[in-house]
C-alpha cells in the first residue's frame, strides 16, 4: 500500500526548496524535448515537400513502348540451327512506333484495375517552336488537362494560367517558363510549333509551366491530346505513354511487372526509378534522429546529476524518514516521483516551445525557384511527433531517477544517524 | 504486567575495519508502563543496542521480540511499519526534516500510517504539540526553532501514532540543565499517565537516578 499523497507532497517541497538546481534539470529536458520537436517537424516537413515535388508529378507506373532490339533473333526459329552456336552481329532494333499499340482498351483494362486510382494518356511529340526567324527544339505533350491536375497536382506547376484554361482551349499551349523567356511570349500571344517533318501550327498561349528544373522549363510545353494527335497527323487512338496513379504505392512494383508481361509493353514503377531518392529520405531522418536522441541523452544525464546531488544533500532527511517508518520503496518513489515530476514538467514546457518554434518556423518566407508553390518553410506538425517528444522526456527521466532512487533506497539509516 | 520489549541473547559483530564483539549476549525485558534509562561509558555498545531495539539494524544474532511477537527476520517493509506504528525514536540530535513545518513534521509519521483522517491527524499533532507547550511554534519552519524546541518537537513526532515505546539515545545530551529537566518531566509523565514505555540513553547521572530502572552497561555486557 502506498499512500501517494505524502510521497508527492515530500518530493514536492524537496523540489521547490532547490528551485534552481530543478529548473535546469527541467529546462534541460524542455531543450532537449523543445528541439527534438522543431528538428522532426522541420526536416519531416522538408522531406514530405521533397518527397511530394517527386511523388506527386511523378507517375506510380509509366507505362510506354521502348525501341530496343528483340530479344529473340529471327535465326532461333530457325530448327536446323537450333543446335550450332549462331553469331549475329550489327543487330539493329526493328524500326517500330512510339505508339502504345491498343491504348485505348489498355487504358480502360486499368481503370478498372481496383488498385489503380486513374491512368492517363499522354502524347509525346518532339517539336521545334518558331518564333520569327527563332527556331528552337523541344517537346510538346499532349495530356488531358484537369484529370493530370487531379492525379498528378499539375497545377501547382502551372504559374500563370490554368489547367481548366488548357482544356477549354482549341490549340492552346502551356508554355515551359523558359521558351517564353527566350521568345519574350505572354499570354494571350500566339506560337508556331512545327513537328520534326511536318507543317506549321499556330497555337495560342494561355499559361505558363514551371517545374522547377530549367533544362525541362527551357524545352517542355503541354497541350490537349487531340491538339498534339493534330499536329502528328495521326488518328486518335494514337498514345505514347500512360500514366498510372494506385492507391497504394506499395503495389507499383507487381503491378509494372504484371503489365510488362501482360502487353509487351516497358512498365517501370517509381520506386525502381528513384531509388535513390529513398535513400536520401532515410539519411535525412537517420540525423533527425540521431541529434535528438543526443539532445535527450545530454539532458537525461542533467536530472541524473541532479538527483544524485539531492540524495547526497537530503541524506539526513532519508534517514528520518526511514527511522520513522517510511519504507526504502517509499523513499525510492519520492525520488522517482521527483525525476518524473522534472520530466513532466519539462516536457510539458519542450511541447510548448516545440510548438511556438515551429509555428513560427512556418511563417518564415521561403522562396525558391525549384519549388514554385512553396511561400514559407515546411513544417510537418503531426502529432505523433509531440507524443513520442513527450514519452521520451518521461522515459529518459524515468531511467535517470532510476538509479539515484534505487540508490536512495538502499541508504542505511543507522550509518546516517552514528554519521552525525 | 505485559512485556513491551524482549531482547534475547543478543550479540553483534563489526567486522570491519577489525573483527569487533561488541554486543555480548544481551537478554533483558521492558515492561509496560516501566521507564528505563540505559548508562555505560562511551563506546560500550549503548547505541549500537539502540539501533538493533529499534528494528533500524538487522544484522545481528539472537531474538528480538515486540510485544510477544518475534520480529528478527522479517522483511524490511514489515518492519518499517513496525517501527512507524509501535516505535517513537527520538535522537541525541534534533532530526528534523528541515524543509517543513514544525505541524508537518510531526504528522509525517501518522500520515504514512495513515489509519486516520488527515483532519484526525493535525488535531491529535496539535494535541501533541500542546502536551509538550510548543503549540505555538506549530506553523514555524523546522529550521527556525531553538534546539530545546526542535528535541520537544522530535519527542511529540515520536508521539504522534501512540507507540508502545519510546527509545531515546541521549535525547538530552545536547540540552542544558533547564531543557533537559523539561524533557525528563515530559518522559515521566507520559510513563505514569499514559502508560508509555520508556528506553532512554543517557550519560546524565540525576537524569538516570530519576527514572524507575538502570540498565547497566559494560564492554558490550549488560551488568545486573
Ligand atoms: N560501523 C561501525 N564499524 C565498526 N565499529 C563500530 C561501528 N559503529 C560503532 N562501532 C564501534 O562500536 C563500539 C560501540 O559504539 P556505540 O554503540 O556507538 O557506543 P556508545 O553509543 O555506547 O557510545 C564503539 O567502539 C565504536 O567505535
Ligand atoms: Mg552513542
Amino acid at each position: 500500500m502506498t499512500n501517494w499523497s505524502i510521497i508527492l507532497s515530500i518530493a514536492k517541497t524537496h523540489l521547490l526548496t532547490k528551485i534552481k538546481q530543478t529548473s535546469i534539470a527541467a529546462l534541460g529536458v524542455t531543450f532537449g524535448i523543445g528541439s527534438y520537436i522543431t528538428l522532426v517537424c522541420f526536416m519531416t516537413g522538408l522531406n514530405t515537400m521533397l518527397d511530394d515535388l517527386m511523388l506527386n508529378q511523378t507517375p506510380h507506373i509509366h507505362v510506354y513502348n521502348e525501341i530496343e532490339p528483340s530479344k529473340k533473333q529471327p535465326v532461333s526459329l530457325y530448327d536446323n540451327l537450333s543446335n550450332s552456336f549462331n553469331v549475329i552481329h550489327s543487330i539493329k532494333p526493328k524500326l517500330s512506333q512510339k505508339k502504345i499499340h491498343n491504348a485505348l482498351p489498355i487504358i480502360n483494362y486499368l481503370e478498372h484495375n481496383d488498385k489503380v486510382l486513374g491512368a492517363l494518356p499522354q502524347v509525346k511529340a518532339q517539336i521545334f517552336y518558331i518564333a520569327g526567324s527563332i527556331e528552337i527544339s523541344g517537346n510538346l505533350t499532349g495530356i488531358n488537362p484537369i484529370e493530370e491536375a487531379n492525379y498528378f497536382n499539375m497545377s501547382d506547376y502551372i504559374i500563370e494560367g490554368s489547367a481548366m484554361a488548357l482544356q477549354n482551349t482549341d490549340n492552346g499551349i502551356l508554355l515551359g517558363i523558359g521558351i517564353a523567356k527566350k521568345m519574350a511570349l505572354k499570354i494571350g500571344d500566339r506560337i508556331q510549333v512545327s513537328p520534326i517533318n511536318g507543317s506549321i501550327f499556330p497555337l495560342k498561349i494561355v499559361g505558363f509551366y514551371q517545374s522547377g528544373v530549367a533544362d525541362v522549363d527551357a524545352i517542355q510545353s503541354f497541350t490537349n491530346i487531340k491538339t498534339v494527335q493534330r499536329i502528328l497527323g495521326e488518328a486518335n487512338n494514337y498514345i505514347t505513354d500512360i500514366n498510372v496513379k494506385l492507391y497504394d504505392i506499395e503495389t507499383a512494383i507487381p503491378l509494372a511487372k504484371t503489365i510488362e508481361q501482360q502487353f509487351n509493353l516497358k512498365a517501370i514503377d517509381i520506386k525502381t526509378a528513384n531509388a535513390q531518392f529513398e535513400t536520401g529520405t532515410t539519411i535525412r531522418n537517420l540525423i533527425t534522429y540521431a541529434v535528438s536522441i543526443t539532445l535527450l541523452i545530454v539532458a537525461g544525464f542533467g536530472i541524473y546529476n541532479i538527483l544524485n546531488m539531492l540524495i547526497y544533500e537530503k541524506m539526513n532527511d532519508i534517514a528520518i524518514l526511514k527511522a520513522t517508518g517510511f519504507s526504502g520503496k517509499d523513499v525510492q518513489l519520492i525520488f522517482m516521483s521527483q525525476a518524473m515530476i522534472i520530466g513532466f514538467v519539462g516536457g510539458v514546457l519542450g511541447l510548448l516551445i516545440g510548438f511556438g518554434l515551429t509555428s513560427l518556423i512556418e511563417t518564415i518566407p521561403f522562396k525558391t525557384e525549384a519549388l514554385p508553390t512553396v511561400e514559407t518553410y515546411p513544417i510537418n506538425k503531426d502529432p505523433l511527433y509531440f507524443i513520442i517528444g513527450f514519452s521520451f522526456a518521461m522515459v529518459s527521466t524515468f531511467l535517470a531517477g532510476y538509479l539515484p532512487a534505487k540508490k536512495a533506497k538502499k541508504i542505511d539509516p543507522v550509518k546516517i544517524i552514528r554519521g552525525q | 504486567m505485559s512485556v513491551i520489549l524482549e531482547a534475547k541473547h543478543i550479540n553483534k559483530y563489526f567486522k570491519k575495519p577489525v573483527n569487533f564483539h561488541v554486543l555480548k549476549d544481551i537478554s533483558f525485558q521492558i515492561k509496560k508502563g516501566e521507564f528505563a534509562s540505559v548508562m555505560g561509558k562511551s563506546g560500550c555498545g549503548k547505541s549500537t543496542l539502540l539501533y538493533i531495539l529499534s528494528t533500524m539494524d538487522t544484522d545481528y544474532e539472537g531474538e528480538l521480540y515486540l510485544k510477544n511477537q518475534l520480529i528478527t527476520g522479517q522483511d524490511s517493509t514489515h518492519l518499517s511499519h513496525l517501527r512507524n506504528k509501535h516505535i517513537g525514536f527520538v535522537f541525541q540530535f534534533h532530526y528534523l526534516l528541515s524543509e517543513f513545518s514544525v505541524l508537518e513534521n510531526v504528522m509525517l509519521p501518522a500520515k504514512k500510517l495513515a489509519e486516520k483522517s488527515l483532519q484526525e491527524i493535525e488535531h491529535n499533532a496539535i494535541q501533541k504539540l500542546k502536551i509538550l507547550n510548543i503549540e505555538h511554534l506549530a506553523s514555524k519552519k523546522a529550521s527556525q526553532v531553538s534546539g530545546g524546541e526542535k528535541q520537544r518537537v522530535a519527542i511529540a513526532r515520536a508521539l504522534i501514532n501512540d507507540p508502545s515505546i519510546i527509545m531515546g539515545d541521549e535525547p538530552t545530551g545536547n540540552l542544558d540543565s533547564h531543557n533537559a529537566e523539561n524533557v525528563f518531566n515530559i518522559f515521566k509523565q507520559l510513563s505514569d499517565e499514559q502508560g508509555l514505555s520508556l528506553l532512554i540513553v543517557t550519560h546524565d547521572e540525576d537524569f538516570a537516578n530519576k527514572t524507575d530502572r538502570i540498565i547497566q552497561m559494560e564492554d558490550g555486557k549488560i551488568l545486573l
